[in-house]
């Protein structure tokens, strides 16, 4: 089968059910196998308002938007009206035609009128007439894609059975089967089609994976301060809690969330929270504290755009120095930026198996890319029973040399930590700074000997992290006369620029980062050697990572392409760039943003 | 300060809960009667010293874990009650205590005052009260009075203090007392009863600074306090009237006490299988094979 790559895209008001659209085409997808990515641009209003959700299919594992869209479905009016030019050439655009009184101008495309007044006129309940909507053109466009019905009417009864009753399942699917025969009888099918492949696939959003992965991992409590784009974690976590057995808290606000998690670590659990960028700057103090009082802990940011409360519901890579700075004083931590939305998973055990072993903050640096995102994954890829190990962890009284010292000196850094409860090892930890003991060394025992001491021990926690660590992968030809350097979510973007580059006859490769923080310098520059022109790719306005890697390495980038509108990349925006600094035009690029919503 | 756990032979005693390090206070401090009190309390209560955790914040006052012979936790400031929130849910058979100052519980943390009160979290949370920062060299704190002339309010304090004790009744605190330093059995009974009791303990310990407010402060108190009598601790109306209170009629003893209210362990029915932190860790592949079936 030649790859299929397809890209449909629905508009509408928040209140239309453009998620349940999505979620119901995603999961329709997963179950002939195809693999998903959506993109969802939003506003940050709960009525009202415009939304626009991409959904990319492929046969492919596909990790972005496209660039182009081959059919949309306009739920309302102002969609049509904002929208119409935003199919390509040949494409399809699916409207309520009671919503217009003169239909669209464009005829190098299909246009796809639904009578939907008269298809749902047999539904009495008006509230349920105008929300079933969305899934009268869910038919229509299954059909436009070569998609069977029934695959739909399954995921209607599954979705909406037990918690809406027989009546809405039959409204749906009655108004779905009008749109289907609609088509059937009125419009062209697409040529390339649906065709089913093995494995079915399961469909998940960036949130959701983190949140699973941190429960694979053990994580037995979770609080949170609800904050766009985040909040997904904290639903995930709700919703899960007791089937799982997982402590689920809402605080008062971040400060609470984090020093929550901070005393649950303490006293014995995994423990962790999310926000975005303001609510971490809330928690920054109490990070430095858990490295002070050398308790593992992780904290999620799924970064939108700042400063200040900023873009609430938009993308941005921008919180990186905040990270790297965040909480005063020097101390251990780890900073881990997942790459794709199941990466997100796979990350949290690693990170949690890092930070019990050296009792340190981790912090995982996401964004709204990736967390609001959507993708497809086959479920025997994903390992619910990863190992967890908990590092030197005493709960239960032992034969010991001598006295139990919380902070004890050791060549690793690592001192054995005793948790609450267990007899035999009473201790206070401080976050003063202390000796072995937790004895305070400020105030009136102050002791300069003592201090370097124990600001040593911990440090040396980091030489040992560092090695631990994989270093920034390199793909594509290994001597090419571009290299394109990202971090973080835009590593499938990144890479199908990239292809498509190299498609293009210029030899691009491509260095992403995920483990960020500590960055050994030699083996680094060692991946960076083979670096051709190279240009580093971030969604921000400073270049943060640019910046971040010189200073750490020394390493100098010849171009650099940035966006800081709100919206993710589309790789024909780092293609183009590519070519604009290759002709030397100019060494920064800012790809302009054709689609606004 | 070593603070190991010495083998308790027959009945432990207050010098059991003795720490190895000797209070940093300044001599007469109103602390030092809190302390003896807390250890007399711990004591009293019978179980081994492993099993508490005393946690407090920033300030002279929240130095006192350090001085006593238990787990310890000494947080930012401000945010005691937050950690030993997450501490309790994590291990809910841990006897929690919570000490603090004035100005790290109802200034910089008074937030989490008031919803660690709301959810009713079982925890015991002494704030030794002396109306001042002593530690940043005695500025006016949330408590102060009006008039009084401060490192901060060198003309005067013009800001209205708050009424702690008001502020727990109607916040959702289950057990409300007020104490002072110098009433040391009361004090220590007021600990015990708190311990006991399952839910938010709140106790307002009056306790003087001699460097900020002068020798003359315990005198100031002693005329200004009045043990509360014919007083119904179940009724939360009374309660509250009797807290609003101050200067020459500042009342001592249990105001509020609910011993209908569950506290959040008791209601939170992930805890049926014991504490979180020694609960079966991960997901199972039954488990994991569900979720997964919902997203297909």
């Amino acid at each position: 089968m030649a790859k299929y790559d397809f890209v449909v895209a629905v508009g509408g008001a928040p209140g239309q059910g453009i998620d349940t659209f999505g979620i119901s085409l995603g999961k329709i997808c997963a179950r002939y196998g195809l693999h998903v990515s959506t993109y969802s641009a939003y506003q940050s209003l709960i009525r009202g308002g415009h939304t626009f959700l991409t959904i990319r299919i492929s046969s492919e594992p596909v990790a972005n938007h496209g660039d182009e869209i081959d059919l949309i479905i306009a739920l309302d009016k102002n969609s049509v009206e904002k929208h119409i030019e935003n199919v390509r050439p040949g494409g399809a655009f699916i409207y309520n035609e009671d919503d217009v009184k003169k239909a669209p101008e464009r005829d190098d495309i299909q246009l796809c009128p639904i009578p939907y007044k008269k298809f749902s006129s047999g539904i009495e309940d008006r509230k349920l007439q105008r929300r079933a909507l969305n899934t009268c053109l869910l038919g229509t466009t299954l059909r436009l894609v070569g998609a069977e019905l029934n695959v739909l009417e399954e995921i209607i009864i599954q979705t909406l059975l037990k918690r809406k009753g027989q009546e809405v399942v039959d409204a749906n699917i009655m108004v779905a089967t009008a749109g289907y025969e609609h088509a059937v009888e009125n419009f062209t099918q697409f040529d390339d089609k649906f065709e089913k492949q093995e494995p079915a696939l399961a469909f998940v959003d960036g949130n959701s994976a983190m949140a699973m992965g941190g429960a694979a991992a053990g994580v037995k409590f979770y609080s949170a301060y609800p904050m766009s784009p985040s909040t997904g974690v904290l639903k995930w976590m709700a919703t899960y809690a007791r089937e799982l057995g997982i402590m689920v808290r809402q605080c008062e606000d971040e400060i609470s969330v984090i020093n929550m998690v901070i005393g649950a670590a303490h006293a014995g659990c995994r423990a962790m929270c999310a926000t975005s960028g303001g609510g971490f700057a809330l928690m920054s103090e109490a990070i430095g504290s858990a490295a002070m009082m050398e308790i593992p802990i992780v904290v999620i940011n799924v970064q939108r755009g700042g400063p200040s409360t900023g873009l609430p519901t938009k993308t941005e890579q921008g919180d990186l120095w905040q990270l790297l700075g965040a909480s005063q004083g020097d101390f251990p931590k780890i900073i881990v930026a997942p790459i794709n939305i199941m990466d997100g998973f796979h990350t949290m055990p690693e990170l949690f198996n890092l930070v019990d072993k050296y009792q340190c903050p981790g912090m995982v640096l996401s964004d709204l890319t990736l967390g609001m995102g959507f993708t497809t994954f086959d479920p025997a890829s994903i390992n619910w029973q990863p190992e967890i190990d908990r590092g030197e962890l005493i709960s239960e009284l032992r034969e010991m040399d001598g006295e139990y010292l919380r902070f004890q000196i050791t060549d690793s850094g690592i001192s054995p930590r005793a948790i609450p409860g267990t007899p035999g090892h009473i201790h206070v930890v401080a976050t003063d700074d202390h000796d072995e003991d937790g004895g305070l060394i400020s105030d009136e025992f102050t002791n300069p000997h003592k201090r370097r001491d124990i600001m040593e021990k911990r440090q040396r926690k980091m030489e040992g992290i560092v090695k631990l660590l994989p270093p920034p992968t390199l793909e594509g030809p290994e001597d090419a006369d571009v290299t394109l350097i990202g971090w973080g979510s835009t590593h499938g973007v990144i890479s199908e620029a990239s292809q498509m580059l190299n498609g293009d006859g210029i030899a691009t490769n491509h260095i992403h980062f995920k483990w960020l923080y500590p960055i050994d310098e030699d083996v680094v520059n060692e991946v960076l050697a083979n670096a051709g022109r190279s240009i580093i790719v971030e969604c921000n306005y400073t270049g943060q990572f640019a910046r971040f890697l010189r200073g750490e390495t020394g390493f100098k980038a010849d171009g650099h392409i940035r966006k800081y509108d709100g919206e993710p990349f589309m790789p024909h925006h780092i293609v183009d760039g590519t070519r604009e600094l290759l002709i030397g035009k100019t060494e920064l690029y800012v790809p302009y943003q054709e689609i606004v919503v | 300060m070593a603070k190991k756990e010495r083998p308790i032979k027959g009945a432990p005693t207050a010098r059991d809960y003795k720490g190895d390090v000797n209070p940093d206070w300044c001599p007469g401090c109103g602390d030092f009667g809190v302390l003896a009190s807390l250890q007399s309390a711990y004591a009293e209560l019978g179980r081994g010293s492993h099993d508490h955790l005393t946690v407090s914040g920033i300030g002279c006052s929240s130095n006192l874990p350090g001085f006593i012979r238990t787990y310890g936790m000494h947080t930012l400031h401000g945010r005691s009650l937050a950690v030993a929130t997450g501490a309790k849910m994590a291990n809910h058979e841990l006897n929690v205590v919570v000490t603090g100052g004035d100005g790290d519980g109802y200034g910089i943390g008074g937030n989490h005052f008031i919803h660690t009160m709301r959810k009713n979290i079982d925890l015991l949370y002494i704030v030794m009260n002396n109306e001042t920062y002593g530690l940043t060299v005695g500025q006016a704190s949330p408590t102060t009075v009006v008039g009084e002339k401060t490192y901060s309010t060198p003309f005067g304090n013009i800001e209205t203090p708050l009424n702690p004790v008001a502020m727990a009744i109607v916040s959702g605190a289950t057990y409300v007392a007020r104490a002072f330093s110098s009433e040391r059995k009361q004090l220590t009974e007021l600990m015990i009863n708190g311990m006991q009791h399952k839910g938010f303990a709140f106790i307002d310990v009056i306790s003087p600074c001699i460097t900020w407010k002068g020798d003359e402060i315990f005198d100031y108190w002693k005329e200004r306090v009045n043990m509360l009598e014919d007083h119904d601790t179940s009724d939360k109306a009374a309660a509250l009237e009797q807290a609003v209170k101050t200067g020459h009629d500042t009342q001592l003893g249990l105001f509020y006490h609910d011993t209908n209210s569950q506290s959040l362990d008791q209601m939170e029915p992930v805890l049926e299988n014991g504490p979180m932190a020694h609960q079966q860790m991960g997901v199972t592949p039954e488990q994991g094979d569900a979720i997964i079936k919902r997203m297909m």
